[in-house]
């Protein structure tokens, strides 16, 4: 055994890990370089990408929402959720074209206030796709997931797979919605105000906006804000309700849980539908944010949510919000400073690197040893 | 129980197959003249796939009741090739082994036009495909032409040059160039809009990639903002271009977006699109009475404004069946020398075909205006 | 010699050769056509990617998704070597990758031993360690091999044309492979540590990322002759139906023999119980990797005869959502059960592609992706354990049938249990 110094010392490097690390330290000094850099070359450039990737983060957060409660309770990647995810866009959309359910508080009560009205009715649009989407879901737990409880975990998954092609493929006939990317009429009107040192100013109709402001739209405060009160909402029913002490107990021990007379099978129907209504809304909030819809829609954010709330440790709220605020950044940032074509892989890369740093996400409790 | 399933299951997968191989085999010939589609009906972009479907469905029917093509009524068989390789190849292998098909028009994508173009070279098939803008798909890889593949659009670089002297021609300096770095007819145009562009002493101040599925550009469109680039190529189809121009509108972007026909639908956003131009193959103001006709009857059958797929797909159809009555026999060797040599007036001009199989026919370059396409320019090859 | 096989291994051989041979017959009097004969091929070619993915998740426990990623890369590193041949007339591919692969996997094996003897090494790294000598090694090939090039050219090109070709291609297909295990190795062994789910979805992202450099081949990457999203085209087609049965037999008969020694026992008893596993001696994350790496070689081999099937080769096709396909094969056919897996590859490229494509009627060709999800839902709401369940045929059954929990509860959400 050679006991020189040096070997000690490189024995000791490499015990200690150290190697690993300073390999994983070199890769994000080299992009905290890379950021400082761009901040100080056009720093309103550098704080308009921050804002635009809190609004796409904000949008993976909707449906993050969904997916993580659903598999915090039933263990399951419910990868039909991005699809009852399009199906909530499509029925905003048909309600709106088709029953102009976002114009019926104006035609019944003329004399309310436009603002009040349109609230009004965007709210019933929402809260129409919500429930058709909570509808759908429990449907498809009920006839796809629940005989399969006691199956291996993988029959389940692999029965989402089938009812994730099915929902896409049945959207895309022609009797049911469509094959075609279908323009999305917004109910709301988009005004973008470019905030500067010289104030607000509300841009339209082609001008340029006033150099050295930062441009943010009404439609990203709308998702920012319904976000965040769906988060808080879901938080509340979780830790507050009944029903949210159920799922805990569900989540943590289903056997005892029935034990302690805990109808399971409800509150795992209840999980899906809350997780779906999520979705539905979501589906709405980008159909609005992107103005099209198309019945493949789901599947990329319907993906990248769920890494998101992969990464922010799944089965944690906050942790899912964390998680796809950091992917909307990941996937921004590293399309404006690092390289558009690999925008994706970097945001899987960053995924990886998290996970290895913490094997549970960033919020994850470990997962508990079997009793 | 598992062993009676594995022999149960086997003998049914057998007994389908044999039944399939010796089933239609016995139908060929007849008094048909048997044409494929192939287009892409499930997948990604079946959009696509349908509206090219509908264009060459309704050439197929023009001619039929024009009495057919040599006296025979054209039966058409429509596969799905999903825009992909391997569902492509089995729908080509299918249409020519079991309906022995001596004519395909499709695929729509070039990434399964190219080996099903190699599968038809190889069984004496004549392919022509509507849409399909990569070269490969009429060249062997040495360089040489495909006897028996032809196209009904322009190759890439075509549409490039014309955009990138129309955007010169308009006082144009600078110029960012997004592209689909997924997509070869995209890749394409921009790479040859920029070869073209800064040949002509135009500069291109960016350049930046996304896939196909991206739904958010807010990143890009910030840096074009921020370039002050006089034009936006974003020579992609609608569903892009009615993002990237939405959002761009949103991110304060005052370019003027230019694109290729990708563009040509009527799910176009114009009030998003506002003030762009596109290239493409014929302008719907056209008075000649092929373009008048088949815009009219296309609307009454299906309802909307033909996109440049269905055009495609028209002019495809029309020129393989006009090069069957040409050749005046049903034999795919005919047929391919007929093409090569046709002269038809279809609705995207007069098309010849080069030697390398590509029309020969001049673009014509629309404007987005308060909220129509109207013709803006005619750019001949 | 013949003493030394048992009945059911003729029983098996006799099997297949005698099922290659009808297939052969039926091909040559033109009964079953090109149809059919390159559906029989992709399925051949899917069960062997599903027969790795069946070792990794089906007998190892480690839900990966990151199956498609390697066959990608057997495809794309096979399909270039046999492109310069065919095209460029040059070995060069063949010759750096030889290198390269020879090269790298004896620094491993190498560095293994070393490092085997440093107690407490994370496997970050080790990650490092070996990714630093992968990529030495890989530029000392680059560099050693373009100075061989010349010798091995001219040695080559004293065999006859179409010897030389399917030599090529049959060294293109297995060095693919041990690049596609080679790659493996490096990413398993940090991501390996994560739990079941996390390692999915780090799989997964593996995947995409993989799709990503495909579609920039030609520019990131330097590999101007794979045109990325734009196709390769002109690679040699010589994938025929004796390769594709060859190969799965290989892998079947290889895959069979892994299980029943001591190592596949390891193997089985890590996705069995982890923590009884360690109790008992075994190196869980040894065993893993194994599992990993060998699946994935067979991941590679098969993407190396997907390339030289259609000639044509796209990013596309190596999307995520294709990703799943093995996965569905192998839960369709049985996890644990490799006679399920061959037989559900090859039913499912013949109802898919085949089946549903024929008797679907003109007008309802967009159903098809209606109809294969319901089949597949019902056949899992009748089967959950797959068609198979752990079925296998006398020549792949296991010696000792392998031990299960009694009464297992499924219905309890923990980490071991995600496992089974």
């Amino acid at each position: 055994m050679n006991t020189s110094p040096i070997a000690q010392l490189i024995q000791k490097i490499i015990k200690q890990g150290w190697m690993g690390k300073s390999f994983l330290l070199l890769i994000t000094l080299l992009a905290v370089w890379r950021l400082v850099v761009a901040l100080q070359e056009n720093p309103i450039l550098f704080l308009q990408q921050v804002v635009n990737g809190l609004q796409l983060g904000f949008v993976y957060a909707l449906i993050a929402l969904g997916y993580t409660m659903v598999y915090g309770i039933v263990r399951l990647i419910n990868f039909a959720h991005g699809d009852v995810f399009m199906v909530g866009a499509f029925v905003s959309f048909y309600s709106i074209t088709r029953f102009q359910l976002h114009t019926w508080a104006e035609r019944l009560f003329p004399a309310m206030p436009d603002g009040v009205s349109l609230i009004i009715g965007a709210l019933t649009v929402m809260a129409a796709s919500m429930v058709a989407c909570a509808l759908l879901a429990v449907v498809i737990e009920r006839i796809a997931y629940k005989p399969l409880r006691n199956a291996p975990r993988i029959s389940a998954l692999i029965t989402a797979i089938g009812v994730s092609f099915f929902l896409e493929y049945f959207a895309a006939l022609n009797f049911v919605f469509s094959p075609n990317f279908i323009t999305y009429r917004r109910p709301i009107e988009v005004v973008t105000w470019a905030i500067g040192p010289g104030g607000i100013t509300t841009l339209g109709g082609g001008i340029a906006p006033p150099p050295g402001t930062i441009l943010i739209s009404n439609i990203a405060l709308i998702i920012i804000l319904t976000s965040i009160i769906l988060m808080f909402g879901l938080q509340f029913i979780v830790q507050k309700t009944r029903i949210g002490k159920a799922m805990r107990s569900v989540a943590y021990d289903k056997q005892t849980a029935r034990l302690m007379g805990i109808n399971t099978d409800a509150i795992i129907s209840t999980t899906f539908a809350i997780g779906a209504a999520l979705a539905g809304a979501a589906g709405m909030l980008y159909a609005i944010a992107f103005s099209q819809i198309f019945f493949w829609m789901g599947i990329i954010p319907g993906l990248k949510s769920f890494v998101a709330a992969v990464l922010g440790g799944i089965g944690s709220i906050p942790g899912a919000f964390i998680g796809a605020l950091i992917m909307g950044q990941a996937e921004v940032i590293s399309a404006a400073y690092i390289s558009t074509p690999l925008r994706d892989a970097i945001a899987f890369s960053i995924l990886i690197i998290v996970l290895l740093v913490r094997p549970t996400g960033i919020f994850g409790e470990p997962e508990r040893e079997k009793a | 129980m598992s062993k009676r399933l594995l022999v149960v299951f086997s003998f049914l997968i057998v007994a389908s197959m044999l039944l399939g191989a010796c089933g239609p085999a016995g139908s060929a010939g007849g008094d048909t003249i048997k044409v494929a589609i192939l287009a892409p009906l499930s997948g990604p972009v079946p959009t696509f796939g349908v509206s090219t479907r509908d264009g060459i469905l309704m050439a197929i029917e023009e001619w039929n009741a024009k009495g057919g093509v040599l006296g025979k009524q054209i039966e058409a068989i429509v596969a799905d090739s999903q825009c992909t390789a391997d569902p492509a190849v089995n729908a080509a292998n299918k249409v020519i082994d079991q309906d022995q098909v001596h004519y395909i028009i499709g695929e729509v994508c070039s990434s399964a036009s190219i080996p099903v173009s190699e599968i038809a070279e190889q069984k004496g098939v004549v392919q022509i495909s509507p849409t399909s803008t990569n070269p490969s798909v009429t060249l062997n890889p040495d360089g040489s032409t495909k006897n028996y593949i032809f196209r009904a659009c322009f190759i890439d670089p075509f549409q490039g040059l014309v955009m990138a002297k129309f955007a010169l021609s308009q006082g144009k300096q600078t110029a960012f160039i997004m592209f689909d770095q997924g997509n070869d007819y995209v890749l394409g145009l921009a790479e040859a809009f920029e070869a073209s562009f800064t040949a002509g002493g135009g500069t291109i101040v960016g350049k930046e990639a996304y896939t196909g599925q991206d739904t958010d550009f807010s990143a890009i469109l910030t840096k074009v903002a921020d370039s002050q680039a006089d034009v936006l190529f974003i020579p992609d189809y609608y569903n892009v271009v009615n993002l990237v121009a939405t959002q761009a509108k949103e991110r304060g972007v005052t370019s003027t977006l230019m694109g290729g026909d990708g563009w040509d639908s009527s799910d176009l956003d114009l009030a998003a699109a506002d003030g762009g131009f596109f290239s493409n193959h014929y302008s719907a103001e056209d008075t000649r009475p092929v373009v008048q006709e088949f815009v009219s009857r296309y609307e009454a059958k299906y309802g909307s404004k033909p996109d440049a797929l269905a055009t495609l797909g028209y002019d495809a159809a029309n020129l393989l069946l006009a090069a069957i009555e040409k050749a005046g026999e049903d034999d795919p060797a005919k047929v391919k020398d007929a093409l090569a040599s046709l002269q038809y007036d279809a609705v995207s001009g007069t098309i010849t075909f080069d030697e390398f199989h590509n029309p020969i026919k001049a673009a014509a370059i629309m404007q987005v205006k308060d909220g129509k396409v109207i013709f803006a320019d005619s750019i001949a090859p | 010699m013949t003493k030394k096989f048992s009945k059911s291994t003729l029983w098996f051989l006799g099997a297949s050769i005698l099922a290659y041979a009808v297939l052969e017959i039926l091909i040559s009097t033109q009964i079953l056509n090109t149809f059919w004969n390159t559906i029989i091929r992709i399925g051949g070619v899917m069960a062997i990617v599903s027969i790795g993915l069946n070792l990794i998740y089906g007998f190892n426990g480690q839900f990966s998704l990151g199956q498609w990623g390697f066959y990608a890369i057997g495809a794309y590193a096979a399909a270039d070597v046999t492109y310069r041949w065919s095209i460029n007339k040059s070995a060069d591919g063949l010759v750096v990758l030889f290198l390269a692969t020879t090269l790298s996997g004896i620094v491993i094996l190498w560095l293994r031993k070393k490092l085997a003897n440093i107690r407490g090494l994370d496997p970050l790294s080790a990650f490092t360690i070996y990714l630093a000598a992968t990529i030495i090694m890989s530029a000392l090939a680059w560099w050693v091999g373009i100075a061989v090039t010349p010798a091995v050219t001219g040695a080559l090109n004293i065999l006859p044309a179409p010897v030389a070709m399917q030599v090529v291609f049959v060294i293109a297909v297995l060095l693919s492979a041990i690049l596609a295990a080679e790659i493996s190795f490096l990413f398993g062994l940090p991501i390996l540590s994560l739990g079941s789910d996390y390692f999915g979805i780090a799989t997964l992202g593996f995947s995409i990322i993989v799709k990503i450099l495909l579609d920039n081949s030609d520019t990131l990457l330097g590999f101007v002759e794979m045109k990325g999203a734009r196709g390769m085209v002109g690679i040699p087609k010589e994938t025929s139906l004796f390769w594709v049965f060859f190969f799965l037999v290989v892998s079947v008969v290889l895959v069979r023999n892994l299980l029943r020694s001591s190592y596949g026992r390891a193997i089985i008893s890590v996705r069995e119980d982890e923590i009884a596993a360690k109790a008992m001696g075994i190196d869980i994350a040894e065993y893993k990797i194994l599992a990993f790496v060998l699946g994935s070689f067979l991941a590679g081999l098969a993407g190396g005869l997907y390339a030289h099937i259609n000639g044509f080769l796209h990013p596309n096709t190596f999307n995520f959502i294709k990703s799943f396909d093995p996965m569905i094969i192998i839960v369709f056919g049985g996890l644990g059960s490799i006679t399920g897996t061959v037989f559900a590859a090859f039913a499912w490229a013949l109802i898919l592609e085949g089946v549903l494509r024929l008797f679907l009627p003109q007008g309802f060709e967009t159903w098809r992706f209606v109809v294969y999800p319901l089949l597949l839902l019902v056949t899992m709401l009748l089967r959950p354990k797959g068609i198979f369940g752990e079925y296998e045929i006398p020549f792949l059954r296991q010696i000792l049938p392998p031990i299960r929990k009694p009464a297992e509860t499924p219905e309890n959400n923990s980490t071991v249990e995600a496992q089974s």
